[in-house]
Parts: structure tokens; sequence; C-alpha cells
């Protein structure tokens, strides 16, 4: 039995069953990671220690014959943007090197709970800020289906993780894609849920009404178990909601699925868009209606959110200013001068130029003309949503416009980069729920089918998700 | 094109020490994405009124009562900071 292939009901049923120990499993991650990460870089930090710490208490729990939760024992990974306590969490910047965190952000503390064990953090790119994980100050992340390709971003080092059979699982953070995009380039299911379905108590900020921790994982039905502990009203995070998911029977003969025309254009591989096609056959095979419907300022989006986030994230990264954590200039001459070196020499090129980019929209004399200009784009953008969904259940899209691209080839032009984006910024915008699910290949590598559903109802898009999953 | 002037200016309101390599570069990399940015502005926005949110916002409330912290975790917060001082963060003069 390969342990690190087991999902995570199978792992719970291993560990009952007595067929390995929660140790042996962990070891079994650390060896694999000690072997393969050399060449992939999905890691930044294992904390060894503290995750044979962690499955040595499961163990006990089940020698004594306690009752283990179905995450106990179950080794994950943290994209390294979510707090851990006591151990380093870097976002990937220098600026934050060697800063260690004090406190469990509220999902890790949920899932510590249920007897997770941690294996160490995830690559990024810096602060959130990318879609190949190659703005990470400490080198980039490989995809591990091809070596020379990224994992895709910002949340590529836990999508490789997963895809490589790294760890079982992985938390990542969804602004504009980034979970959705590296889990379509890595061929794994990434789940960004509702704005305010899950806390952002303990994540680092990068845009506030854009971000959203969720899972990375193997299989649809683990993203639900997941999905499960970490969502909910947290009095620390009050833009979270608390709600309940809703038990009830999908039936398929039931079910519209909206296909957006203006997603279907040019720009995409054609070899995706066919894929594409293929999943939504299947699904009216199935016997599901589908519907042709308009999301008429869909090519607004990319430049909506290429304001709101960067405005958002330049009042986020006033903090890092050498003075209460972090990155401190030492030679700086002045008070001025710490903020100037600090922040200059601490933050990587793509930070800055968000940063920058932020600070001018937001500018007197430019506030008007592009920061409130590109939040009533966004009301536009959400009422298209909402108008849609008035006619259908789910909509289904490409999640992203290509397969993985080479390393470097994207880099060096920003907004090359930023098209990576152009399927899952909508999403955020509008504050919906979006999976990203694999359906097939392109040159041997993964394409993923994404599926948006009405708020807080991650419920319905991970049913649908699990009907194309099971074939 | 964004004036270079433009460029040093909010590199001082962010706080970022630019380089004269960076602030060119910087120039060129914001004027592009500023170009392109220039689309948001053939949509018609006369109806939409600022921040105008789906009705499920409701503003949050809490007792407004200080938790103070733990000796322990105060400390653990103070040790990260570069400089402290007899409990207080230490940093260049202000005034």
């Amino acid at each position: 039995m390969e342990l690190t292939r087991l999902t995570i009901k199978e792992i719970h049923e291993g560990l009952l069953n007595k067929e390995f120990s929660a140790i042996e499993l962990t070891k079994a991650y650390l060896d694999k990671i000690k072997k393969e990460d050399g060449k992939i870089h999905s890691f930044l930090s294992l904390c060894e220690e503290t995750a044979i710490s962690q499955a040595k208490k499961v163990d006990e729990m089940i020698f004594t014959g306690r009752e283990i939760p179905l995450l106990a024992g179950v080794p994950m990974a943290v994209k390294d943007i979510i707090l851990v306590k006591d151990i380093k969490c870097t976002a990937a910047s220098r600026i934050l090197e060697n800063y260690i965190a004090p406190y469990d952000a509220t999902c890790i503390k949920r899932l510590k709970e249920q007897g997770v064990v941690i294996l160490g953090k995830t690559n990024l790119d810096e602060f959130a800020m990318g879609s190949s994980t190659e703005n990470s100050a400490f080198g980039p992340t490989k995809n591990p289906r091809d070596l020379s390709r990224v994992p895709g971003g910002s949340s590529g080092g836990s999508a490789a993780a997963v895809a490589a059979d790294l760890c079982c699982f992985a938390l990542g953070t969804d602004t504009g894609g980034s979970i959705r995009q590296p889990a379509s380039f890595c061929g794994i299911v990434g789940l960004k849920p509702t704005y305010g379905a899950v806390s952002r108590y303990g994540l680092i900020a990068f845009a506030s009404s854009l971000d959203q921790i969720g899972p990375m994982t193997k299989s649809v039905e683990d993203s639900k178990i997941v999905f499960d502990v970490i969502k909910g009203r947290d009095p620390l995070d009050s833009t979270s909601v608390g709600f309940q998911f809703l038990d009830f029977e999908l039936r398929i003969s039931d079910l519209v699925i909206g296909v957006p025309k203006e997603y279907f254009i040019e720009g995409t591989d054609p070899k995706v868009v066919e894929l594409i096609k293929k999943a939504i056959k299947k699904y009216e095979e199935k016997g599901a209606k589908i519907q042709e419907i308009s999301l008429p300022h869909t090519e607004y989006a990319l430049p909506c959110y290429y304001i709101i986030a960067p405005s958002e994230a330049s009042a986020n990264l006033a903090r890092y200013d050498g003075i209460k954590y972090g990155l401190s200039d030492a030679e700086a001459k002045d008070l001025m001068d710490v903020y100037l070196q600090t922040r200059g020499k601490g933050f990587g090129e793509e930070v800055r130029r968000r940063i920058m980019l932020g600070t001018y929209a937001l500018s007197a004399g430019y506030y008007e003309a592009y920061y409130v200009r590109a939040q009533k784009v966004r009301t536009l953008i959400k009422r298209d949503f909402i108008e849609a969904f008035k006619k259908v259940d789910v909509i289904l899209s490409p999640t992203a416009p290509t397969i993985a691209f080479k390393l470097g080839e994207r880099a060096k032009d920003p907004l090359q980069m930023y098209l990576s984006d152009i399927f899952t910024v909508s999403v955020n915008l509008a504050e919906l729920p979006a999976i990203s699910i694999p359906c097939g290949e392109v040159e041997g590598l993964p394409v993923g089918l994404q599926i948006i559903g009405k708020p807080f109802q991650e419920e319905k898009i991970l049913k649908v998700a699990e009907i194309f999953e099971k074939g | 094109m964004i004036k270079k002037e433009e460029v040093h200016h909010v590199a001082q309101l962010a706080r970022l020490g630019l380089t004269e390599k960076e602030i060119e570069k910087m120039q060129k990399d914001l004027s592009s994405i500023l170009d392109y940015i220039e689309k948001l502005k053939e949509v018609d926005i006369s109806n939409v009124d600022f921040f105008l949110s789906s009705a499920n916002l409701r503003n949050v409330m809490r007792e407004d009562e200080a938790k103070e912290k733990t000796k322990v975790k105060k400390e653990k917060l103070l040790e990260l900071a570069p400089d402290i001082k007899e409990g207080y963060l230490k940093t260049k003069q202000i005034l």
C-alpha cells in the first residue's frame, strides 16, 4: 500500500484497522519529501519534530481505544502565508524571512483540534501576488508533472505538494485564482469558498475584500471534509459568516448548467476549450440542462481586479515598516530611511509594483478615476452573476486559458502573467464559491474545469464536481 | 505614459526606496498596466451607487470591551520587534 497516495477516509480506515500507525504515515511523507522535494521545491520549511509529536498523540489515542476524528493523523501542508504558531511564516518574502508566528490562524486551530499532522509550510508567490510561484523570494516551485513548467500560483507550493503526494492535502489561499489556477495546472482539486465562509484570522492579508483560504486536495470528497472543518463564523474575523451545509439530494435532471459565452473567446488554447466542451457534454448526457448565458462585463474583470487588489494591498502591506516585526534596515539614518530601505529592499519586484499601482490609484487626484470607478464596475460584475444565477444553478468554464506554461516564459511581462487569471478573477470580485477539478490533459499536462456556484452553495458545487469525478 | 516625477512621488507616498534604475522600470511597467486599465473607462457607471452592496451586508457589532493579552502573549509579540526597550518598541527619532 502506497501510504502517500491515500485519501483522508482511506487514512482513517487504515489507522482504525491498525494497518499502519500515524507515525509510520507521517514518516513515509517526511521521507518522500526529503527524497523528492529537492527538485520540486514545494516546501519552504518542514516541521519534523512537531509533526512526529502530533502523530504520536494520535497513535496514543488509537492505542487507548479512544475514538479519533476523521482528520486525525492526516498529514497536511500549509501555504506559508497562514500562521502556524511557533513556526516561521515568511509569505515567501525577505521582509518576513525570520518571522516566527506568535499564534495559530483560526483555520489551523480548527484543524489541530481534529488531530491533523502539519508537515510544513509551502512555497508561494510573495505575499500571494502572482500566478506562477516565480515571485517567491526563495526560488520557484516546479510543476511535478513537468519540472520545466510552473505549478501555477500563488499557491504553487501547496498544489505541487498535493500533486506529488508529498502531503495528503494542503491549505491554499485565493484572491484572484490562486487556489484554482495552480490546482488546474497540477491536476488536483482546489476549492475557493464564498467570501466570508472561512475566517481570515491568521492569514497574512493581501486584499481584504477578496482573500479566502481553501483546501487543495486529491479528491472532491477530501475537499468537502477539510472545508467542513475550517468553515464558519469566527468572532476574530467580523467578515466571516456562520452557515450550515445544506443536506440535499442533487438530482442531475433538475440541474441547469450555465455556460458563459464570453468565456469561450480567442486567447484560450483550443485544446483546452475542447476538453471543457467534452466535460459539459458529459453532464448533458447524464441529464443536466445546458444553457448559454451572458456575463457582459467579463472583459472588465481583469482591469477591475488590477485596481482593487493592489489598492487594498498597498494598505495591507503598509504594516511592514521595520518597527514591529520583520526585516528592519540596520543602517538607516533616520525614520524615513528605515521605511524606505526596509521596504525597498525587503519587498520583491512584483510586490513593489502592486504597492505602487495601488498607492497611485488611491492617491489624491486619481481616487475617483481609478478606485471608485473600479468598485462600481465590480458592482456591475456582481450583478451579471446575480442575473445569470436566476436562470442557472451553477456555471462551468475553463479554470485557466492554457496548460502550465514554462518557467520564465511570462515572468518578464507582468500583463501576460495577469492574463492567466482571466477566468478566475470575476469569481473573487463577485464573492462566489468555485472549485477547479481535473478534466483531462493536453500534451500530457492537466486541465482544470471550473464550477462556480451561488454564495454559500459550496455543497452544491462539490456535488456537481463529484458527479464528473465519479465519471 | 506616467511621468517620472509622479513615480518618485508615489514611491515616496508608499515609503518604497527605489534606485533610479528601478524607478525607470517602474515607470515603464506602471504605464503599460495603466494603459490596459484605461479599458474601464468604457463602462457606463452612471447608474451605479458607490459601494452598492448586496442586501446581506450589515454591521457586525461587539461589546466595547478591551481584552488584555496575557503577559506571555505580550512577550511573544515583543520578541518579534527589531528593537525594544523596557517593554516598548524602540524607533528612530520622530520629533
